[in-house]
């Protein structure tokens, strides 16, 4: 007689959930901040093509840390939600109440019904009329969903840099002062500038950072992303900026991939692309697996 | 405030499969019934009962390109809309102008311009000048049907090539047939009910080059001249201030040009008639 194969709930849900908090630590952080005109989003991300900060719809960003594909389809998913009920009803009645939701519902249903649940945290941003009216989503693998005020961390260090973030950060901070805020806790603990020798963290540069913005001021779609000459100068890094500065409007630049690149992997170099052939978390895995 | 939440709901299963960039694609698989085209007509002609938009011109100038066109929809023998508007931004760097019927092609500009932004936000990047058009070519030859019931509808597009060689001229012009035929028009193209009028204006007004105010002025004069001669196309209104709209397309992105501006334009323009009719012809007599 063979004993049937038998496993509590319980069991179960807890052998997922520390799956996905597993595949979710390796991950690098993430930061979403809100400041004086809107919502800052801060990842650290060497790759340019791979986002982990994207557009949902015209008041509404996104960002994620985790497994990739996973990510990706979920962000593809809530542009579609967004689109076809901003294209049905009106494009005031897209909230991100209903695309968090809409992520929450999913996570949860995966969560509880599937194999393997999803290795991803996400963020809904919101940014409103007003600073008090900008909203900020947490959603973690298994489809909980927390409203967050002011800040919202995720990834591999989140407890250390939402530390650092609790001494820093002020309501109401000019966009400067939140990206060296939001950059500052970042690179605090992140093993990509773990000092040599003294123990130290130096501060992430402009290349190994992905950064965008949801800025109330802007009339209809409010994300922007952050790069090249304009990010130079927000960092204060003194140098100049390469002889070709990004077009101010780079939501509709064709970001050209070097050239050499194959279509669609980025750069080869940079573990965080998905070009490689291994698991495709958005991680560098071995350098990450030390704390930093 | 901490809700967990694990109901069947969420995304329906075709939200998180698919992969594709097209919103038209996407409704059309999940809510067909949203998408122009996709819906019976009674058979018989219904031109006479449904608004009709009518003349629309774009012409290139030194920096890219404008487009404009006037303010009336018609229905049958009665004037149905004095004031509405028949040519939109579709993103950033481009414009369309409809001619045909209103309600059909107000909704696929809506649908064009939703088209456009997913694509963008899903792709990261924007979709080749060349690709707007071929879209937009795709849903017109979806409204075919329609078309033989008398609810034509015939866009003109126009944009900046933010892709275009040096050198080469960088605002581009494409017009359509009710079939889905799509032409890359040189220099200018008029669509709509009075677009033979304001062609033959524009073959006299217009040439290649011509900075951005004497083209707006050719615009505008050729919506004059359609006004003029065809019974559909409304002239400028000064008694309601209602006057042409008119988009400039260039380097800097898509701007629609004052009603102030437009309306010094147009003013310039009937005093100038008036002035050369009278010196001309002996009226009073």
């Amino acid at each position: 007689m063979t004993m049937p194969y038998y496993a509590s709930a319980e069991q179960v849900m807890r052998d997922r959930s520390e799956y996905a908090r597993k595949g979710i630590s390796r991950g690098r952080s993430v930061a979403v901040l809100t400041y004086a005109d809107g919502v800052l989003l801060i990842a650290e991300n060497p790759s340019s093509t791979l986002h982990k900060l994207g557009e949902i719809y015209d008041k509404i960003g996104f960002a994620a840390v985790g497994r990739y594909s996973e990510f990706e389809s979920l962000r593809v998913a809530g542009v579609r939600l967004a689109d076809v009920r901003g294209y049905s009803y009106n494009r005031r009645d897209v909230t991100g109440r209903i695309v968090a939701n809409a992520y929450a519902q999913t996570l949860g249903a995966i969560f509880t019904e599937q194999m393997k649940p999803y290795e991803v945290e996400l963020c809904v941003a919101e940014v409103g009329e007003t600073p008090e009216r900008d909203q900020l989503y947490r959603l973690t693998f298994d489809g909980s969903v927390v409203d967050e005020p002011n800040f919202v961390v995720m990834g591999g260090q989140a407890e250390a840099v939402t530390g650092h973030l609790r001494e820093n950060f002020h309501v109401g901070m000019g966009l400067a002062d939140a990206l060296k805020v939001g950059i500052d806790a970042l690179s605090a603990v992140s093993p990509a500038t773990a000092g040599t020798g003294q123990g130290g963290h130096t501060r992430l540069s402009a290349e190994q950072l992905e950064v965008a913005v949801l800025d109330r001021r802007r009339p209809k779609r409010a994300f922007r992303r952050v790069v090249g000459a304009a990010l130079h100068t927000l960092l204060g890094d003194g140098q100049t900026a390469p002889e070709a500065p990004e077009a101010p409007t780079t939501a509709h630049t064709p970001s050209h991939p070097a050239p050499g690149t194959p279509a669609g992997l980025g750069d080869p170099a940079a573990p965080d692309t998905a070009g490689g052939t291994g698991g495709d978390y958005d991680t560098q895995h071995a350098e990450d697996g030390g704390e930093g | 405030m901490n809700e967990s939440s694990a109901g069947r709901s969420g995304f329906p299963p075709a939200y998180l499969d698919r992969v594709g960039s097209s919103f038209t694609d996407f409704l059309g698989s999940t809510a067909p019934d949203l998408l122009p085209g996709r819906r019976p007509i009674p058979a018989v002609p219904m031109g006479d009962i449904a608004p009709h938009g009518t003349t629309i011109v774009a012409v290139t100038f030194e920096g890219g390109v404008l487009m404009g066109g006037d303010r009336r929809a018609t229905m049958g023998n009665l004037i149905s809309s004095r004031d509405i508007e028949k040519v939109y931004p579709a993103d950033s760097y481009s414009v369309i102008g409809i001619a045909g019927a209103a309600g059909i092609a107000i909704e696929m500009v809506k649908l064009y311009q939703v088209e456009l932004e997913h694509y963008e936000k899903i792709e990261g990047l924007t979709m080749s000048l060349d690709g707007k058009a071929n879209r937009l070519a795709q849903m017109i030859r979806g409204n075919l049907g329609a078309a033989m019931q008398g609810l034509a509808v015939v866009p003109l597009f126009a944009g900046f090539d933010l892709d275009a060689a040096a050198g080469s001229a960088p605002g581009r012009i494409f017009s359509y047939d009710v079939t889905g035929g799509n032409y890359e028009e040189r220099g200018y193209a008029a669509v709509g009910s009075g677009s033979l009028f304001a062609k033959n204006s524009l073959k006299k007004t217009w040439r290649s080059g011509l900075p951005a105010d004497q083209a707006t002025r050719t615009v505008v004069e050729a919506l004059y001249d359609a006004a003029d001669d065809d019974s559909a196309t409304g002239g400028p209104d000064p008694v309601r201030r209602l006057y042409p709209i008119v988009y400039r397309v260039d380097a800097e992105g898509a701007v629609r040009l004052t009603d102030a501006e437009i309306a010094a334009v147009a003013d310039t323009i009937v005093t100038e008639r008036a002035d050369a009719d009278r010196r001309t012809m002996d009226r009073e007599a």
